[in-house]
């Protein structure tokens, strides 16, 4: 009973007393109404300072509650001031309820607090508490309400616990993760996404939609975790069961779970994003959100403006303008002319190299196409190759070769007799935009000549092909897509067992000598 | 050989003895003509013309021989064995078996007669010859023609001798025999023929054993003769003058002896002529002729006639040891002088024997070092430098011949004193073997706290006592030493401050070891660059970039670039080192001067990596170009492309900005230190701008051999591109000190000088399919009719199978033939028992007919 007693024993060595204390206090309450003031204790040691002790008592409360709420001992309907209340002609029960009530509530913001502590163990189990009220109180409502047509659901307890989760301060990812089994719950999944929705208007609306980069990454982060699913019939785990009219229930229709996500994601996107973010949500974009979307072509501003931006960016943009193109019908003017402007150096050297090679490669198998633009990306894929890594080089080889196969009257580009010994400048425009206007019909590949003294063997026989009219099979370009310099590098590291290693015949003295002695005109041992 | 035993006579010459063969050759009804379907010409048919009815009898008589008899033995226990001499004996002919029996009759008798005849010499005989004469001939040489001249003797002896009684077989031997002999014939008895014989066989062999010891004794003196002069034509004598003599015989051991002498005589050589300067220079030269060839083959990709080895002085049947390679060096080295000769190099390999004498030995010699000191000094300069000072002269060789070799190498006498001086020094402290290490924790304790130069003896020495030739385990223990020796080059370079200097000591060694083991060497290197590009690639698939490679690699890449070809097509260790170059350079951001050195420094390697077979690596000019972008003060107007790993704008873009233009006029140019990839203090603004200034002009000076070694590239203007709007716009010559402005107007000649117009490109013109040939495709048949296997076992397997089948045929028909001659003979059997009961039965009826005859006339004479 005596706060003053309670405090001493919380002291470090008897920690484990206190746990025995708080279970012993646990049982007592819910055996007899006489002990209703110890609950005090226990949410004394759920404001301690000692993870240990917060912990015990996180899982008290949650056995508490749990059974109280359970045997509808809370107050139901609307609470009246607890002084009130108490001074009120009530009757014991019902003062007792109200109590009990009011420590339930405290508890609860108690806890949405602790999903801000700084120990992850705590946030955990505060936050499996949490979820463990919301489904105990979706069984027994506290509102007082006719169920017969209304659905029960905490909506406010799940609000505040998503509210808690977006932080704007600290990075939630790794709870997130761990509310990510939760979201398995289709009607939990249903009510979060609209609170992520309410939660993120009214935050950047705050905002100004100004950029805020660890809130709007905890929003992503919780939002990448929703996995949606994929047909009705798999709408089968839910939290809250409702007896009757459970077909009418939104949470069990697919098509308001497509609505409320893509009303989450288009509220989310509508806002400034920063740049990272951008390249995080286009590279799930084709393949986690397109598909669940009810209107995936609701996408196409947030996309051209995407591809728009120039860059990385753009690149990423392209596999959701591919799916919108494909599947949807989207017209998009001057989408070869973009691409074409998006060949730069940078091409080679970016992360994401393999998947735009990948999509380009399928923009441009299409044999419609007129045959100056398939020139065009040819001479300017050749032209960057100048300056590409060898590994990009065995892609873009390939990939040229794969064009000019396609369209035959690209041909010329590598053979054409009828000019042989004609000497000309390379009459294409590296600058011009306009993949009609930079004359690379009128020019040869001469850089696939130059690359045949590429220092790689492999690219340097890649190249060689010109030299002779090409097979008519197209090259495999997924087999080379993702091969990086070191799987490059194992090829021949693997290669020599077999024959006998050739020497350098020049006998070596010094270490900066020989070799054309490059290195010791530079440099100097000392 | 005279003794040849006469052609054995089987059944069939009997059979045809009793025609003659002419009579039955000609016969018409005993020949059978095989019809023959075709001439083939040249062939030789053995059976054109067969005799059936000959070879019929012939087989049936065989058959009676051997087949009828053992079934007439059949179930019988008992068993006629005929015991008279020469029964069986088919060469013999029948006279001489008769006169055969008669003989032993005849000793048999005298025998019997002379068993009371205690007193009477006898002589003993062995195969009818005298036991004393045999013994006599004991000591006789033994020649080849010995036998024949005894085998001559026994056969006349016999002949003569038991020939008495057929008086056919007589000899007439001479004239005047002959007419004695007519005239004595009849009064002579047997007797006294038998003993004038005895007589004069005896009288001839006197005189042969006479001729016999004359021939020895001719031999003899020959033989001492022979021995007086043989001293004096060791070397010269032909085999061939022994064998015109083989009727002097010398004792059998001595003869042997001898024989072998001559066998084992080493024949004097010509001795192989002293080779003129001349001469060598162009032996040198053509190897660096052919290393060269192979060198440029190997560039070009071709993987088709790999099989000669790129380090020649291995010859053809090296036993990989690196044995003979030593030998090999030492006596280019003792020619190439000049002034070496023969004398002094023997002396110098009685040292080396000396030497490894004394390795085995161990410490306990040291006293007789100490007296070979001088000697071993002299000896062991030589030695040590011998990787340094052949090849030294090697390279100086190849300057006269390869226009490319641009600089002088260090002269080898210059470092020589003091190399001896060092020498002095060490010696009273080094041992002189040492085991190899078996871990590299042994290696590290071995040269631990030894001097750069002292670490390169130690090396060098238990390279030496280590030898693959010298023990089996060696050359493991060689190959593992390999590996350690890398991993040690690498913890040189990276301890701080790190000890290049002693890496610079070691590379010889390494070099020596390399070309001893070239697998070893291969494989260490490739596991260093393997870990090195995987843990690159880890911290970039984290990071998506990495931190430029320590000095290590740098120094591990410039060894790989010492010991391997680079200019190879493909080659097990060079390309992936360049594969790896190229990864650090697209992929390591530039984040301060320490990591432009180390750039700069890859970028140096990558130029010499291709500064032979000009290949082109695009990160190379991306780095140089990035480079210079970083000298450029103002970012914004100069809109060129920027290629990954440099940014366009950033904090770590104006690396190469000048504080103050100042600076250019007090600034001389220096060689970067490597040691500043690692750590690099730069005190003042001043330090600073001299250091980017060095930079810039390395930088700078790369470029400049950049264009020169592409500028054949047909995307030549392309490629240099966005360099030649730097220098051209954004990095004014005017801002930069004197020597950088030259080179700054050199590379702008240079690209603008290329040719922008290029042919456009056409296939390679095909070659013109060859029109089908109609002479005819040659095949050598070894052998006619069906197709035998190709190999020669197929070959012979077919040859066994086809002899076995026609065998197996052969038995078959024998076997039935066989059988019907036993069926024939069984009936023949039972028709003469049949015939002989008929008979007897005939003779008994007939016998009792006409006793009943008898009877019944008796009995009718009594009647009546």
């Amino acid at each position: 009973m005596a706060p003053a007693k309670k405090r001493n024993v919380s002291s470090q060595p008897n920690a484990k007393r206190a746990k025995i204390d708080l279970e012993g206090i646990v049982e007592r309450l819910l055996k007899s109404r006489k002990h209703a003031n110890d609950v005090f204790d226990i949410l004394e040691f759920l404001q301690s300072e000692k993870e240990k002790d917060v912990i015990c008592a996180v899982n008290a409360c949650c056995k508490l509650f749990c059974t109280l709420l359970e045997r509808n001992d809370l107050f139901i309907g609307k609470l009246p001031e607890e002084d009130e209340a108490l001074n009120g002609g009530r009757s014991a029960e019902e003062k007792y309820k109200i109590f009990m009530r009011h420590r339930y509530n405290s508890c609860v913001e108690i806890m949405l607090e602790h999903l801000n502590h700084e120990t992850h163990e705590v946030k955990e189990s505060a936050l499996c508490c949490l979820m463990k009220f919301a489904a105990e109180q979706g069984q027994h409502p506290l509102e007082d309400l006719d169920w017969s047509e209304h659905f029960s659901f905490p909506r406010e307890l799940i609000h505040a616990v998503v509210q808690t989760l977006l932080s704007q301060t600290s990075d939630n990812s790794l709870l997130i993760s761990r509310f990510q089994e939760f979201l398995e719950m289709e009607d939990v999944r249903y009510y979060v996404m609209s609170a992520i929705r309410e939660n993120v208007a009214t935050v950047m609306d705050k905002n100004k939609g100004a950029v805020l980069p660890v809130y709007q990454s905890n929003v992503f982060t919780l939002m990448s975790n929703i996995n949606m699913p994929s047909q009705d019939s798999e709408l089968t785990n839910f939290m809250v069961k409702q007896e009757a009219k459970h077909e009418d229930w939104k949470a069990a229709k697919l098509l308001d779970h497509k609505r409320a996500f893509e009303r989450m994601w288009l509220g989310f996107l509508k806002y400034k994003l920063p740049n990272s973010m951008y390249k995080k949500v286009l590279v799930i974009l084709h393949d986690s959100i397109l598909p669940h979307m009810s209107k995936p072509t609701l996408m196409i501003d947030f996309l051209t403006a995407a591809y728009d931006v120039g860059g990385a960016i753009s690149l990423l943009a392209l596999n959701g303008l591919f799916v919108l193109i494909h599947q949807h019908n989207l017209e998009y003017p001057d989408f070869y002319k973009k691409l074409y402007n998006l060949l730069e150096p940078s091409v080679f050297h970016v992360k994401y190299r393999a998947r735009f090679f990948h999509l380009a490669n399928l923009f441009l198998s299409s044999s419609h196409l007129p045959v100056y633009l398939v020139a065009a990306f040819a001479k300017r894929l050749a032209r960057l190759a100048l300056t590409a890594p060898p590994t990009a080089l065995l892609i873009v080889l390939p990939f040229i070769y794969n064009l000019i196969r396609r369209h035959p009257s690209c041909r010329v580009l590598i053979h054409k007799p009828s000019a042989e010994d004609e000497l000309l400048e390379d009459p294409y425009l590296m600058e011009e935009e306009d993949p009609a206007l930079c004359r690379a019909l009128e020019s040869s590949l001469w850089e696939i000549k130059t690359l045949q003294k590429h220092y790689h063997p492999d690219v340097a026989k890649a190249a060689m092909l010109i030299n002779k009219p090409l097979p008519e099979q197209e090259d495999d370009l997924n087999e080379v897509l993702e091969m990086t310099a070191y799987e490059l590098m194992e090829r021949d590291l693997k290669l020599s067992q077999s024959k006998s290693v050739p020497l350098e015949f020049e006998a070596a003295t010094h270490l900066l000598k020989g070799g054309g002695e490059v290195l010791g005109q530079h440099f100097c041992l000392v | 050989m005279g003794k040849k035993a006469p052609k054995k006579r089987n059944l069939a010459d009997k059979v045809r003895k009793t025609k003659t063969a002419a009579e039955i050759k000609n016969n018409p009804f005993e020949v059978k003509i095989n019809r023959k379907k075709f001439d083939v010409l040249g062939r030789k048919s053995k059976h054109d013309v067969g005799l059936p009815g000959v070879s019929r009898s012939k087989a049936i008589n065989k058959r009676k021989e051997t087949l009828l008899k053992e079934y007439r033995q059949k179930n019988r226990s008992n068993k006629f064995i005929d015991r008279r001499l020469g029964e069986y004996d088919a060469k013999m002919a029948p006279e001489d078996k008769i006169l055969l029996r008669f003989t032993i009759e005849r000793q048999r008798v005298h025998e019997k007669r002379d068993v009371y005849n205690l007193n009477e010499e006898e002589e003993l005989t062995h195969y009818g010859q005298s036991l004393a004469e045999m013994e006599k001939f004991n000591d006789a040489v033994g020649s080849d023609d010995e036998s024949e001249e005894k085998g001559l003797l026994s056969a006349e002896l016999t002949a003569s001798h038991f020939g008495g009684g057929g008086g056919l077989l007589r000899k007439k031997t001479s004239g005047g025999d002959q007419l004695d002999e007519q005239s004595s014939q009849r009064t002579r008895s047997r007797q006294e023929l038998i003993e004038e014989l005895i007589q004069k066989s005896k009288q001839e062999k006197r005189e042969r054993q006479v001729q016999k010891e004359e021939a020895q004794e001719l031999t003899e003196k020959l033989d001492q003769d022979w021995k007086s002069i043989q001293a004096l034509m060791v070397k010269k004598t032909p085999k061939a003058e022994h064998e015109d003599k083989p009727e002097e015989k010398p004792k059998p051991e001595e003869y042997d002896m001898m024989v072998r002498e001559l066998g084992f005589e080493m024949k004097a050589q010509p001795s192989e002529k002293m080779k003129t300067p001349e001469e060598l220079a162009r032996e040198e030269k053509e190897r660096l002729q052919k290393l060269e060839a192979d060198r440029l083959r190997r560039m070009m990709g071709d993987e088709g006639g790999d099989s000669v080895q790129s380090h020649a002085h291995v010859s053809a049947d090296d036993l990989n040891d690196g044995f003979l390679l030593d030998k090999h060096d030492k006596k280019t080295l003792s020619y190439q002088d000049g002034k070496w000769n023969i004398a002094e190099e023997s002396e110098g390999d009685k040292e080396e024997e000396a030497e490894s004498g004394e390795e085995d030995a161990g410490a306990e010699e040291a006293n007789e070092e100490e007296d070979e000191d001088s000697e071993e000094e002299e000896e062991d300069t030589s030695e040590d430098e011998d990787g340094h000072s052949d090849l030294e002269s090697e390279q100086e060789s190849e300057n006269e011949e390869s226009e490319r070799e641009g600089e002088a190498r260090r002269p080898p006498s210059l470092s020589r004193e003091e190399l001896m001086a060092r020498q002095e020094a060490a010696k009273a402290e080094l041992p002189y073997t040492f085991t190899a290490p078996e871990s590299y924790e042994d290696l590290k304790g071995l040269l631990h706290g030894h001097s750069p130069d002292n670490q390169r003896l130690i090396l060098a020495r238990t390279q030496k006592c280590n030898h693959p030739s010298l023990a089996a385990g060696n050359k493991l223990k060689l190959q593992k030493l390999v590996g350690f020796l890398m991993e040690y080059l690498g913890e040189l370079a990276t301890r701080s401050p790190p000890e290049l200097s002693a890496v610079d000591k070691l590379i010889p060694e390494l070099y020596a070891l390399c070309q001893m083991f070239p697998e070893a060497a291969c494989k260490s290197m490739q596991s260093i660059l393997g870990d090195a590009a995987h843990s690159m690639e880890e911290v970039i698939e984290v990071k998506g970039l990495a931190a430029f490679p320590t000095l290590d690699m740098l120094v591990y890449l410039k060894v790989t670039a010492l010991l391997f070809p680079t200019s190879d097509f493909r080659h097990p260790v060079t390309t992936p080192a360049l594969l790896y170059i190229s990864q650090a350079l697209t992929k390591c951001p530039v984040r301060s001067l320490q990591d432009l050195t180390s750039g700069l420094a890859l970028c140096c390697l990558a130029v010499e990596y291709v500064s032979f077979s000009k290949r082109f690596l695009p990160e190379l000019i991306n780095f140089l170009s990035g480079t210079l972008r970083l000298a450029v003060q103002d970012k914004a107007s100069a809109g060129c492309v920027v290629v990954p790993p440099f940014r366009p704008s950033g904090k770590h873009s104006d690396l190469l900005v000048l504080s103050s233009a100042e600076s250019c006029r007090s600034w001389s140019e220096t060689k970067l230190p490597l040691v500043s990839t690692q750590q690099l203090e730069l005190n003042s603004d001043l330090d600073r701008d001299h250091y980017r200034l060095n930079c810039l002009s390395t930088c700078l000076d790369l470029v400049k051999r950049c264009c020169l070694l592409y500028k054949d590239l047909t995307s030549f203007t392309h490629i240099f591109q966005p360099i030649r709007t730097l220098l051209s716009k954004h990095l004014s010559r005017q801002n930069l000190p004197g020597p950088l402005q030259e080179l700054h107007r050199e590379i702008l000649e240079a690209i603008s000088s290329a040719p922008v117009t290029h042919t456009r490109l056409v296939f390679d013109k095909k070659k013109p399919i060859p029109l089908k040939l109609f002479t005819p495709k040659i095949v050598e048949i070894l052998d006619y009719g069906k197709k035998r296997g190709c190999t020669r076992e197929e070959r012979e397997k077919e040859r066994l199978k086809h002899k076995y089948k026609k065998e197996f045929k052969g038995a078959l028909r024998e076997i039935r033939k066989d059988a019907r001659f036993l069926a024939r003979e069984k009936l023949n059997e039972v028709m003469n028992r049949d015939e002989e009961r008929k008979r007897k039965v005939k003779m008994l009826l007939g016998s009792l007919a006409t006793q009943e005859g008898e009877w019944k006339a008796l009995k009718r004479k009594k009647r009546k």
